[in-house]
């Protein structure tokens, strides 16, 4: 590794199972931490309240982008079959809005799928592939079987000493310091 | 009211006494050990099968749509017929992964991900048929709303362009609806292979997971957002191409029923290929424990349920055809049962309306082998749907001096097989390389999982005890 002095990303702590990570995040959101996450294999129901976290704004991505599929769509195509390229089709109408249902509706579900996905991936900073947690070898399992918590030493509560003890009192069965 | 009454536990989705990390294991070491040898005879053929429709494509592209049995009046054939079969095919994946999501069923996890698979490369093989149909395959770009220098612009009237639309969107949302649900797994992958090569690629695309709550917070609204727009965009696609029928005024596809009718058939179409695939892949590669005879049984409801659909809209569309009392319209539907066609909407009838009667027996819905030669037969049986409605009205409409009889060339019957060439080398690949159980999500329906297994101290509660 690097010959710089290393600097710490967060204390790692592991947990047995997942009742136990839903205690420890009731008590660490309970201590007043900020920066800190629970890590899991799949998501636990009830785990946003036991963190104290806000619901998500994706919905609000999505509706943006939906509502741009909807008018962009509608107006492309009565700007192209009214102003650009009116075209006699036997006898329909120029603004044949009954007939612009489909494509209208198509668009406004793509671009609301593309705000889904990409907004997702933008609220959870992803792709991220340099991330100081897997310089872990233990945090491997967090995606087979493993239940974490990690408070961050950029919390303002953050004491290295006391928040080792305060992981190993919530119940950690395994606790460790990550590097940046 | 009685006063007895009992609970009946729902069967455990996953059987066998599994752990988180044996579930990780069952999946993942599929794609960490090296293939069977099975596996590279079968996917010789299949790219076998797919070199012969690249043959198929380039020798129709260089010869123009005539090398199809195409003639007047019968301007709309077998490619028609397989663009309508392959997309319906494709519908189950959605259904499962979205609308029994939002139904909270927990059985969808355990085959939600190689149906969406299956639906990517079945709407890939649909793509084709119209895509080549249009004759002149190098101005295909015509068919979408792009600036050219000739100052035109698409025709927004036309179902055929409505259907460029619904398909392309539809393909998009699948796969995007796929790749999100792969990313926990794509983790999981990452972390286990041993390669630099196989970390290299996982990681990159993983996206740098890591199961954080506070991901999984946005993840799970995304994927709940995503279910609820693949949900209406499903029945919208299968709608949109019954529109390529229903809106023209030939007898035998005017009709108000197609919309309804034609979801029905492709969910109906799209199970029993579901069927086909997992009863295979099950054995194989030993997931009895995830994918269990009740899964087998609820998509074999699923499969008398809408088959039953199917079958109300066949008469039904009959009986409007005679209460109408349009002539050329009641002549169409006579002629379809009794003209020159009878042989195929007879065969149409029996694997769709009489064949999934037999689910009606709890014993042959949780047999493997009445599901399995059922499945297959309910393939025949849409694919003949299809072939009835698209031919047998054009080959007999309005004036008996333009009549005419179809039939399929050389050509036309081996790009067909050669479609399977493409949806099951992909379908290969796609066993070989990805987790093909949403290992994140099965996990996630097992008792263990659930806060609630636990007291408040976070220890296992005493299941005995457990009176839920």
């Amino acid at each position: 590794m690097s010959t710089k002095e290393k600097n710490t990303f967060g204390i790692l702590a592991e947990f047995k199972n997942p009742g136990h990570l839903m205690k420890a995040a009731k008590l660490t959101n309970k201590a007043g931490f900020k920066k800190f996450d629970c890590y899991s294999p799949f998501p636990i129901h009830g785990m946003d309240d036991a963190m104290g976290l806000k619901p998500s704004k994706l919905g609000y991505i999505v509706m943006g982008h939906g509502l741009f599929g909807f008018l962009g769509g509608l107006a492309l195509q009565i700007w192209t079959s009214t102003i650009a390229y009116p075209i006699n089709i036997s006898g329909k109408p120029f603004l044949n809005l009954p007939a612009f249902v489909p494509v209208t509706f198509e668009l406004t579900i793509l671009l609301s799928a593309f705000g889904a996905v990409f907004g997702m991936f933008f609220l959870n900073n992803m792709p991220r592939h340099h991330n100081p947690l897997f310089n872990s070898e233990r945090f491997k399992k967090v995606t087979d079987d493993g239940f974490f918590v990690v408070i961050e030493s950029g919390d303002p509560l953050y004491n290295e000493e006391r928040t080792r003890k305060f992981l190993e009192d919530a119940g950690a069965v395994h606790l460790e310091l990550i590097e940046e | 009211m009685s006063q007895k009454t009992t609970y009946i536990p729902e069967p455990e989705l996953v059987q066998g006494n599994h752990t988180f990390g044996s579930i990780t294991s069952l999946v993942a070491d599929i794609v960490e050990t090296p293939a069977p040898r099975w596996w590279y005879i079968v996917f010789a053929i299949s790219s076998l099968l797919l070199g012969l429709l690249l043959a198929m494509l380039a020798y129709l592209i260089w010869k123009g749509t005539g090398v199809w049995g195409l003639q007047n009046p019968v301007g709309w054939g077998w490619a028609i017929v397989n663009f309508v079969w392959w997309v319906g095919i494709g519908h189950a994946g959605t259904l499962i992964s979205a609308i029994l999501f939002l139904f909270r069923q927990g059985w969808r996890t355990a085959i939600n991900r190689f149906a969406e698979a299956m639906t990517i490369f079945a709407v890939m093989c649909a793509g084709i048929f119209p895509a080549v149909h249009v004759g002149r395959i190098w101005v295909i770009y015509w068919v979408f709303p792009l600036p050219n220098q000739m100052q035109m612009w698409p025709n927004f009237n036309s179902p055929l362009l409505w259907d460029v639309f619904a398909v392309s969107t539809y393909f998009t949302v699948s796969l995007l609806f796929w790749y999100v649900g792969l990313v926990p797994d794509l983790a999981t992958l990452r972390d286990r292979v041993k390669s630099k090569f196989g970390k290299l690629i996982y990681g990159t695309f993983a996206l740098g997971w890591t199961g954080g709550n506070r991901q999984w917070q946005h993840y799970e609204k995304s994927y709940l957002i995503l279910a609820g727009l693949a949900t209406p965009l499903v029945l919208s696609v299968h709608t949109i191409v019954s529109f390529d029928f229903a809106v023209s005024i030939i007898p035998g596809w005017h009709t108000t029923i197609f919309p309804p009718y034609f979801v029905a058939g492709a969910v109906f179409s799209g199970f029993a290929m579901v069927m086909t695939l997992m009863l295979i892949t099950r054995k194989i590669y030993g997931l009895e424990d995830i994918m269990t005879i009740n899964h087998i049984e609820k998509m074999n409801i699923i499969i008398l349920v809408t088959g039953n659909m199917v079958g109300f809209a066949y008469i039904m569309e009959f009986f409007i055809a005679w209460y109408s009392g349009f002539e050329y319209e009641k002549f169409a539907f006579v002629n379809r049962a009794f003209g020159p066609y009878a042989w195929a909407y007879w065969i149409m009838f029996l694997c769709n309306v009489i064949s999934p009667q037999f689910f009606w027996s709890k014993k042959m819905r949780t047999s493997i082998t009445a599901s399995f030669i059922l499945s297959i037969v309910v393939n025949i049986g849409m694919w003949f749907e299809r072939f009835v409605i698209t031919v047998t009205s054009l080959a007999q409409d309005y004036i008996p001096a333009s009549w005419g009889y179809y039939s399929p060339t050389w050509v036309d019957v081996l790009t067909y097989v050669g479609t399977f060439g493409l949806f099951f080398s992909h379908f290969l690949l796609f066993l070989r390389f990805l987790p093909m159980v949403a290992i994140a999500e099965v996990k996630m329906v097992m008792p263990q999982a659930d806060p609630h297994y636990y007291d408040e101290d976070g220890n296992e509660l005493n299941q005995a005890n457990d009176s839920k």
